[in-house]
């Protein structure tokens, strides 16, 4: 989130998008009631079930799943075209007035630099312009045909009303109305939410998805103020902060890279990294990136990284792919390319898609190791439950091994929910048996591997030997000493510019601007700097008190970036420093303090005066936010709708006829994985997967009070639809992709209708993701036998929200 | 928002002292006891502060277990419920964190390492010095015979793709930060956690 849960009381309107936050974040959903019922907020949701969202919502409209983007796309150019932008914050806080490059194109569905025989882009042509004097070109009355407004302008042009009712299956009159409310959020005191959760990542064209809403919400100027936004409703407790620690294939904590094979160069590698501002006298505030990058290598090697060896920057793996995601490992595991494989706290065999291929690869492992507090499904992937596991254990050689570990309860440490909120926690009882924190068999098994390479000698043993590992029982680390390590501490005395000690050597920094790249400092996650000071752990703070009744209980916990709870909060304030409007005063300049002063944190330097012309979007090397994606999306600078792999339409009606534009045409998809896509002949229903408010996705089957409020698998069929293949309430029936099948029972319902996509009319299939083989809960289909081995073209993310099934009788 | 104050919660806060006699001064006086027997066993129990470990709104909770917290007296979790503090989720839960209890109990969790041989429809317990020395073999046996120090461009990329490793999203920050540190300096680029999917 780019703002956080209490604030979206501060609304005066909620965008519910991809998301069902009254059934999967019920308790943060309050917070869109109370600005409905104190606010006088309206609720608008958009989706293809009629959800409990959507029961309270003061307006809504029914999407074929897949195609945000034609309504997106359609809002722009309608708030453009109506001019309903708020104009100043635009032409200041946006790259708008940017001029782009004259080779930068858009033609047939493909932008310049598309290779089609790798599946993607050059991206060469989509940069600015850049002036003489090194700084990107300006047009300040945006009429350049060349700037980012006017090529928006151009682009969005398509996406006429009918163009996209026919698309998106909304009647044109209801998306007319919808675009009308929000637009009134132009104006400056006015702010729209945009609430999202999987319904936007799980797509092919998902990263495009959410960067459209995050356009809308510049051209309103709604980033950066109080009950605007656009915020992610992540799914796991702590999935930001894993996230945030870098547990990715690519990252490392905090946001930094890992180098691909061909940066051999420190220098360059850190350059690449360390942006300098591209408009003249911006932050740009990775800068700064060799002094977290430093930082991270001493908090890893101590004494070992030094400037003589580059910090380790070798010791660091590279990559040789863009991405060694969950799609590509499988796909490498399926044919054998894998020997080893561990699921911590993570349940593949139910998570990841085309559950039949999940299982080929497993099978081709020769160890797995699973460690979990629950007997998962793919703990037993090898083991024969009936229809639910149709496998030999026979057959299968793959050593499994399985550790158990501790729940929430049982051990100490922090979480960081959707709004970044650092939240300490404390085990209150043992865990059962011999079970054990995850930290201490990460602990114990290093210690073991240490051991072996130093007895036996092994290849490339430097990282192991060297690993920093002083914890005072070594193979059970503390989680006070890991959080005090992620912090970071000065390892020498730091000294102001005129030589006086600021921190003495030992001491726990206070905030990442103490980070040096000279190796003074260690920090394990530059991003969490300032969560464990020398005044304590700030993660445990418990003071609820909220001084300025914006919502902002700054004395709660610890939201990273140094607490700040509303990112780019400098932009709730206008160019002299004044708050948009009286309601929503967030923070503003103080020229009496020479500061940056009110409700949050300042996610600015804070005695930068408005005369000195930075501006609020701190992390971008021009200042501003971007509405052209030069460099950051690998499918181009402005999101194009693209129809889901698997579509029960068959063409991009932006594109009629253009083959290559149907799908994402930069989106990777395996050829084996293509051949089992269906056809729309076969499989003529849209399908959709989603939760439930009584369970969380495959744990609370175990659970046995969840268990009883629902025990059985089902799944959602209109009304037309049952009629249509002659069931009812109550029958079983078999859902079929071209990869597998599930059995469930029918719920005939009024929450789904039929819609009509062009002169087609098109049914959707509704299927919750809780049952499994094993648990207290009824067993049930693992409903990734139907999904489609096809990801985002940024992330990978799989495509579950959009995919085709074939229903019948069981 | 209406302050509710139940008998047990007022007595908590005569802990505090101060904040319950400001309260009482406000004309906040506890409901009825309606469930004084209840309250009267919470009172015995030892209270921790945790959060909910379902979805990502975080709400606090307070965990109740019994044990007196003497020499070989085990803690047993025995009530869950919001932690009417918190700005957030104020006292709340949803019917998720409503079965937080159930889930801690589960009869689904395990307790001892065990092994399932290749081939075997059946697990064996297994000491953890057994599971982690079996796994550590494992580990440096593929790391040391399919470790990539230099690719067929003779460029140095120090990486082993022949073992991955999945991470936890419901697990700790610190969890996530060892394993992280472990993991990726054996040169692991397989390496992702729920955010990928």
């Amino acid at each position: 989130m780019t703002n956080h849960w209490v604030d979206i009381r501060n609304a005066n309107l909620i965008l519910s998008m991809g998301g069902n936050s009254a059934e999967a974040h019920p308790v943060g959903f309050r917070w869109v009631t109370e600005a409905i019922e104190h606010n006088h907020a309206e609720l608008i949701t958009i989706d293809p079930r009629f959800t409990r969202t959507g029961a309270v919502a003061q307006d809504k409209a029914f999407i074929r799943t897949g195609t945000d983007i034609a309504f997106l796309g359609g809002l722009i150019s309608y708030l453009i075209e109506t001019d309903q932008i708020q104009r100043e914050y635009v032409l200041n806080y946006t790259d708008a007035a940017l001029i782009v490059r004259p080779d930068y194109g858009f033609e047939d569905g493909l932008f310049s630099g598309y290779d089609e025989s790798t599946r993607s882009y050059d991206k060469q042509s989509w940069m600015y312009e850049m002036g003489d004097d090194g700084f990107v070109r300006r047009d300040e009355s945006l009429s350049d045909p060349r700037c980012v407004y006017q090529l928006l302008r151009g682009h969005y042009s398509r996406y006429t009303p009918d163009m996209v009712s026919s698309i998106t299956g909304i009647p044109v009159e209801t998306i007319q109305r919808i675009w009308k409310k929000i637009a009134a959020m132009a104006v400056p005191d006015k702010t729209m939410t945009i609430l999202y959760a999987l319904g936007w990542t799980q797509h092919s064209i998902g990263s495009q998805i959410i960067r459209t809403a995050a356009m809308v919400q510049l051209l309103l100027g709604n980033m950066g103020m109080p009950g605007g936004g656009v915020n992610a409703l992540r799914g796991h407790s702590n999935i930001q902060g894993l996230t945030d620690l870098g547990l990715l294939s690519q990252l490392l904590p905090g946001y930094m890279t890992l180098a691909n094979a061909k940066e051999q160069e420190y220098r360059a590698y850190i350059d690449k990294r360390a942006k300098q501002p591209t408009v003249e006298g911006q932050v740009s505030y990775w800068k700064n990136y060799e002094k977290f990058h430093v930082s991270l290598m001493k908090s890893w090697f101590g004494r070992a990284a030094n400037e003589g060896n580059n910090w380790c920057f070798d010791w660091l793996p590279k990559l040789e792919r863009p991405l060694y995601d969950i799609l590509d490992t499988f796909e490498r595991m399926s044919k054998g390319e894998l020997n080893g494989y561990f699921c911590q706290g993570f349940n593949p065999l139910a998570s990841f898609p085309d559950r039949a291929k999940v299982t080929r690869a497993l099978a081709s492992l020769k160890y797995l190791v699973v460690m979990d507090p629950l007997n998962t499904e793919t703990s037993e992937f090898w083991k024969n439950y009936g229809e639910y596991n149709d496998v030999d254990p026979s057959q299968i050689d793959t050593e499994v091994f399985r550790l158990p570990t501790c729940c929430f309860a049982e051990d100490d440490g922090s979480i960081v929910n959707s709004a970044r909120w650092l939240q300490w926690h404390w085990a209150a009882a043992p865990p059962p048996g011999d079970a054990r924190p995850d930290t201490r068999i990460m602990g114990e098994l290093f210690l073991k591997l240490k051991q072996l390479y130093l007895d036996e000698g092994g290849v490339f043993p430097d990282p192991i030997l060297n690993l920093t590992w002083d914890y005072k029982i070594p193979a059970d680390p503390k989680a006070e000493e890991l959080a005090r390590e992620y912090n970071g501490r000065a390892l020498e005395d730091l000294t102001d510019e005129q030589g006086n000690v600021t921190r003495r050597a030992g001491e726990q920094l206070a905030g990442f601007a103490e980070l040096t790249n000279d190796g003074r400092t260690a920090a394990g996650c530059w991003i969490f700097t300032g969560c464990w000071t020398e005044d304590g752990n700030q993660m445990a703070n418990r003071d609820n008190s909220d001084p300025y009744g914006t919502g902002n209980t700054l004395g709660w916990a610890w939201a990273w970036p140094m607490n700040r709870r509303i990112l780019y909060n400098r932009a709730s304030a206008d160019l002299q420093g004044r708050p948009w409007g009286a309601n929503k005063a967030f923070i503003w300049w103080d020229g009496r303090q020479g500061a940056w002063v009110g409700a949050d944190v300042p996610d600015f330097p804070t005695h930068s005066p408005p005369s000195q012309g930075q501006m609020p979007f701190i992390m971008q090397p021009e200042g501003v936010g971007h509405l052209f994606a030069g460099q950051s999306m690998v499918d181009g600078p402005f999101p194009e709708h693209y129809e889901p792999f698997e579509s029960p339409v068959p063409q991009n009606l932006l594109h009629p006829g253009k083959e290559k534009a149907r799908n994402n045409p930069a989106a990777r998809i395996f050829d084996e994985d293509r051949e089992a896509l269906g056809k729309p002949e076969e499989f003529p229903h849209a399908a959709t997967t989603y939760r439930l408010t009584e369970h969380f996705h495959f744990w609370t089957k175990h659970a046995e009070l969840n268990a009883i409020v629902q025990p059985q698998q089902f799944v959602e069929i209109g009304e037309a639809l049952a009629s249509e293949i002659g069931i009812v309430a109550g029958d079983w029936v078999k859902v079929s992709s071209n990869r597998g099948f599930i059995k469930a029972v029918a719920v005939v319902t009024k929450r789904l209708r039929p819609m009509m996509i062009g002169d087609k009319q098109v049914h959707h299939v509704g299927i919750p993701l809780h049952w499994g083989f094993t648990g207290v809960a009824k067993k049930g289909y693992l409903v990734n036998a139907l999904t489609p081995f096809v990801g985002d073209a940024n992330t990978q993310t799989p495509e579950y929200k959009s995919f085709t099934v074939r229903v019948e009788k069981a | 928002m209406a302050i509710n104050v139940t008998r047990r919660q007022f007595f908590k806060l005569g802990g505090a002292g101060l904040a319950s006699s400001s309260l009482a001064m406000m004309g906040f006086a506890p409901e009825p006891a309606e469930a004084s027997i209840r309250q009267f066993k919470l009172t015995h129990a030892k209270e921790t502060r945790n959060t909910c470990t379902y979805c990502s709104v975080g709400c606090g909770i307070l965990i109740y277990s019994r044990g007196d917290g003497s020499k070989n007296v085990e803690q047993n979790v025995f009530h869950i419920e919001g932690d009417p503090d918190h700005p957030v989720s104020r006292g709340s839960l949803c019917p998720k964190g409503a079965g937080l209890l159930d889930f801690v109990h589960s009869q689904g969790r395990l307790e001892y390492p065990q092994v399932r041989e290749a081939g075997s429809s059946e697990w064996t317990r297994i000491t953890w010095d057994e599971a982690l020395n079996r796994i550590a073999r494992h580990m440096k046996d593929d790391r040391d015979a399919n470790f990539v120090q230099r690719n067929a461009q003779g460029q140095t990329v120090n990486h082993w793709t022949t073992t991955g490793f999945l991470a936890a999203s419901g697990s700790s920050n610190e969890a996530g930060y060892i394993t992280h540190k472990v993991v990726r300096n054996l040169g692991m680029v397989a390496f992702d956690n729920q955010a990928r999917v």
